[in-house]
């Protein structure tokens, strides 16, 4: 069995893994990091989006040994303890979420666009999200949230 | 309203542990020595088993146990159950079929479960299975509820393809008035299949306990004592005394989480043959043949009326899918929730409705957000646009001449329902003016200088919700009574614990039931706790749907408020030493009325608990009420839904440019939820309207078996959306609610669809079927752009 170690919201772990783990199982399974979600099975829905070295990436499509060596990031390690991260905050101001359970991804995801892009407009804002399926909140108010932590997390750097 | 009471947009308090990955959802639950199952399904659509061969994947590395459907029949447990009893024309009941957990001698749709697995890992577990021989002797299949009723079709069931043969209305009148008629309108339409797709996947966990002979189960379910219920009474004979079910955060359920599914009855079960926790987890490619789909109507429809466009009588033959076997509540969804709504906001005075549900090799169909309503409000309110064009009249003026007015309520339909209350003048005038529908045509010239043709479209509806009275219900063939139930608890030091017998996935009933408290006890937002979700903690409950929980689960706080409240009187009027008539309870403060003598709602609840100066001969100790509340009629929800849209004549796409949402919801308790709620909905109806279908081919193979090749709506298929609320209240319950979780998909398919036939009138278009998807009506534009070439 190959192990693998990474270092994951800040913390040195390594876990033994078949070659056909993926990055999600192990954060699930393994490291108890259970807000990371599984929606489907075509690498569609986004449920399961990470930072990868600070880059979003949907963890059900990377094998665990091809991030050996990396720096995840999950939903778990974006807060300051009971401080919500700019975009957490965003999003509970603009009711960016229902039933919760797409939420981890899109908020993950949404960094990643706000660290590239601090300003998005609308339309920036919904094709970023193009691979973050949402069923609950019909996006109007996920779009209103990225924008807002977007602008928040520019103006706290 | 207070800051934190009934009308202010309070932000929710479920919120930090969703955002923070801290959610608990089924599938993060992990039971000491829990085992995991996978569940060998059919691969075809409709055969006979000639023989499951186990014995080669029972050897296989890590397997526990695999079980069959002979051995679920021989510990003698039962199949699962039908909530609803239908009758047909003649006064005879349905067809209800058996509904095997494991499947007996016959598989009747791809997806049907024939074996489970329960192995160390999830991994094991699914590797054996492959190892699992399975001799399927294939049978001709039924796709379609064409072939269903074609002389000589294959039977799925002993007693053939129809499940029933209903009507509503009266049909000897219906007839009078179509002949008198100066005008008919017809239309024949297709209400597509849908896959519900709530993210979290299915998911269940059965743990047996040896040492106290209880189970527990726990459920990704939107009602987790109706499947305690269900399951225990029905299936695997176990007394709810030993049976506690678990429903934690459930991520969405629109429906498809309702019913009661084989795979809990299987790891239950399992669990105390194997002596070990089963963990189930559905993938998603198996949730798309395994979850309960939506809608699958044909229609036609026809509308006669007189020389002023006035309607006298409507007369729909509706064809309904109920998939291969009868789900849970199956057979209400296009009697009782469909046919009953075909009088929509308008006062036609006969409505004559005949629905047939036939069953096909597909699988089982159920409700999905509005249930039976978006399918009534499609048919009519497209039928209401082609009965303006058969009158040459404006599709506004003939809405207008035809809705129920105002000072009408309550109003009684030809087809049972009895409306409490409405204004649909109004609400349409609000979305008239909110959509700048008078600027139009405006738009449609400068859309058409880019080469673009738009076009817009409208939709007034009603729907019927806060399920429901448990006598009509009863009456109607309803196996369950839809009350509900509520227990708080005040704590000694003042705090308060609501328990719902509603379950929230998704709704945040954690804040809007705790604004109901902190509005009625003047007590802050904090100090209250909402607990949902396990049959161990709180009494009773059917759970959510329906747009029910705070009609009818909110209307049961209210109730035991109103209890505690009383209580609380009599320990204040002791403690202050006046009668309880004298005490008023005042910004959380019980006060002597007309003096300054007051005690706050922490020393009542002291007092209640530690009961030292207490009227003790006349009051118990404590500060606790149950309530159950069953609600006098259902509530009416209504509105009205404009749709602007944009097509690409040369790629067919349709652009959503704009869309306008007036509903009247009654009493608002969140704004912004309520308006959340109507987001999710409508992205809901345009998808079924533009995108979303499920498809089957002639051999019953799932084409559209995941998000490779169903399309879900995704952030940029959608516009943002123009949201308001106009409201009326409800007459027949205390806080004037009527619901908002199903407006938004009930009333927007038809919007949307009058919208697109709108922007191709030019194209000769009367009707299009759903979805509008851009290759069909390029294919229009195309043969039309052809037949103009010749
Ligand atoms: S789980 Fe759906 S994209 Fe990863
Ligand atoms: S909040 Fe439920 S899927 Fe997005």
């Amino acid at each position: 069995m190959p192990k693998v170690s990474m270092t994951v919201n800040g913390r040195a772990v390594s876990a033994d893994v078949e070659g056909r783990t993926l990055l999600v199982q192990v954060l699930r399974d393994k490291l108890a990091l259970t807000g990371t979600h599984v929606g489907c099975d075509t690498s569609q829905c986004g449920a399961c989006v990470v930072h990868v070295d600070g880059k979003s990436v949907k963890s059900c499509t990377v094998l665990a040994v091809q991030a050996d060596g990396a720096s995840v990031t999950t939903i778990e390690g974006l807060a300051k303890g009971n401080e919500l991260h700019p975009m957490q905050a965003a999003f509970k101001e603009h009711h960016g979420l229902q039933c919760g359970f797409c939420t981890p991804g899109m908020v993950m995801s949404a960094v990643d666009l706000a660290q590239r892009n601090p300003d998005p407009s609308e339309h920036d804002v919904r094709e970023w999200l193009e691979g973050n399926i949402c069923r609950c909140t019909g996006y109007h108010n996920i779009v209103k949230a990225v924008q807002a932590g977007a602008k928040a997390m520019a103006a706290a750097k | 309203m207070g800051a934190e009471g009934i009308g202010a947009a309070v932000r929710r308090k479920e919120d930090f542990r969703f955002l923070t990955g801290r959610g608990n959802y089924t599938d993060d639950i992990n039971r000491p020595g829990q085992t995991h199952a996978f569940i060998l399904r059919s691969q075809v659509a409709h055969a006979e088993i000639a023989k499951v061969d186990t014995a080669k994947a029972a050897m296989a590395p890590g397997v526990v146990a695999i079980f069959t459907g002979t051995d679920f029949a021989a510990d003698g447990k039962g199949g699962l159950p039908c909530g609803w009893l239908v009758k047909n024309k003649d006064g005879s009941n349905m067809q209800e079929p058996p509904h095997p957990v494991l499947a007996q001698g016959k598989v009747r749709h791809v997806g049907d479960p024939i074996a489970v697995v329960i192995a160390e890992t999830r991994e094991q577990a699914k590797d054996a299975a492959e190892l699992i021989e399975v001799d399927l002797k294939e049978l001709p299949a039924v796709a379609t509820m064409a072939e269903a009723v074609k002389p000589g079709a294959p039977k799925i069931h002993e007693g053939g393809n129809v499940c029933y043969d209903w009507h509503l209305g009266d049909k000897d009148a219906c007839e009078a008035a179509f002949k008198g008629a100066h005008k008919v309108a017809k239309i024949d339409l297709v209400n597509n299949r849908l896959v519900p797709n709530a993210m979290e996947p299915r998911a269940a966990i059965g743990d047996f306990d040896r040492a106290t002979g209880e189970y527990t189960l726990y459920t990704t379910s939107q009602n987790p004592h109706v499947i305690r219920l269900l399951m225990g009474a029905f299936v695997l004979q176990i007394p709810e005394s030993r049976l506690r079910v678990v429903a934690p955060d459930v991520g969405g359920g629109f429906g498809s989480k309702i019913y009661h599914y084989a795979e809990e009855a299987i790891v239950t079960w399992a669990s105390a043959k194997v002596g070990r926790p089963i963990k189930w987890t559905c993938e998603r490619s198996e949730s798309f043949m395994s979850d309960a789909h939506g809608r699958d109507h044909v229609s036609h429809a026809e509308m006669a009326m007189d020389k002023d466009g006035r309607f006298l009588a409507l007369r729909v033959k509706t064809d309904a899918n109920m998939g291969a076997y009868l789900s849970t509540f199956a057979p209400a969804i296009p009697t009782y929730l469909y046919a009953t709504l075909l009088a929509g906001v308008y006062t036609t005075p006969v409505v004559y409705a005949e629905v047939r549900a036939l069953f096909t090799n597909t699988l089982p169909v159920d409700a999905y957000r509005g249930a039976g309503r978006p399918e009534a409000t499609f048919l009519l309110e497209r039928l209401v646009d082609v009965c303006a064009a058969e009158m040459g009249m404006d599709r506004l003026e003939i809405r207008k001449r035809n809705f129920i007015p105002a000072n009408a309520f309550p109003y009684q339909t030809p087809v049972a329902l009895q409306y409490d209350s409405g204004d649909y003048q109004a609400t349409l005038a609000t979305a008239l003016k909110n959509s700048d529908w008078a600027g139009f045509e405006a738009r449609r010239a400068a859309a058409k200088k880019r080469g673009k043709l738009r076009g817009i479209g409208i939709s007034t509806y009603i729907e019927a919700c806060g399920i429901a009275p448990s006598a009509v219900v009863g009456s109607l063939g309803a196996r369950a009574g839809l009350y509900e139930c509520a227990n708080i608890r005040v704590h000694p030091t003042g705090s308060v614990t609501v328990f719902t017998g509603c379950h929230s996935h998704g709704q945040g009933h954690e804040t809007t039931y705790a604004q109901l408290v902190a509005d009625r006890l003047g007590i802050p937002l904090e100090q209250i706790e909402v607990s949902h979700g396990d049959t161990n903690k709180i009494p009773f409950g059917m759970g959510t749907y329906g747009s029910r929980s705070l009609a009818v689960g909110g209307t049961a706080i209210v109730k035991a408020l109103d209890k505690i409240v009383d209580k609380a009187k009599k320990i204040a009027a002791h403690l202050l030493e006046a009668a309880p008539a004298d005490i008023e309870l005042k910004d959380g403060k019980f006060v002597v009325a007309g003096t300054d003598k007051a005690k706050a709602f922490g020393e009542i609840s002291l007092a209640a608990y530690v009961p030292h100066n207490y009227p003790i001969d006349t009051v118990e100790p404590g500060l606790e009420e149950t309530a159950f509340y069953d609600p006098k009629n259902f509530t009416f929800p209504g509105g009205c839904h404009i749709c602007e849209v944009e097509i690409d004549p040369d790629t067919g796409v349709t652009k959503v440019v704009k869309f306008t949402a007036v509903d009247d919801v009654g009493r608002v308790i969140n704004p912004m939820i309520v308006e959340g709620q109507v987001h999710g909905g409508l992205a809901q109806g345009i998808g079924q309207a533009l995108l979303e279908t499920c498809v089957y081919d002639d051999k019953g193979q799932l084409r559209s078996g995941s998000y490779m090749d169903y399309t879900m709506p995704r952030a940029d298929d959608l516009p943002s959306f123009d949201v308001a609320t106009q409201i009326t209240l409800c007459t027949h319950n205390p806080l004037g609610v009527k619901g908002v979780g199903e407006v938004g998909a009930i009333g927007s398919p038809p919007a949307v669809i009058n919208a697109v036939v709108d922007a191709l009138k030019e194209w000769g278009v009367r009707h299009i079927d759903m979805p509008a998807t851009p290759q069909k009506i390029w294919g229009i534009i195309n043969s039309g752009r052809q037949a103009a070439a010749e």
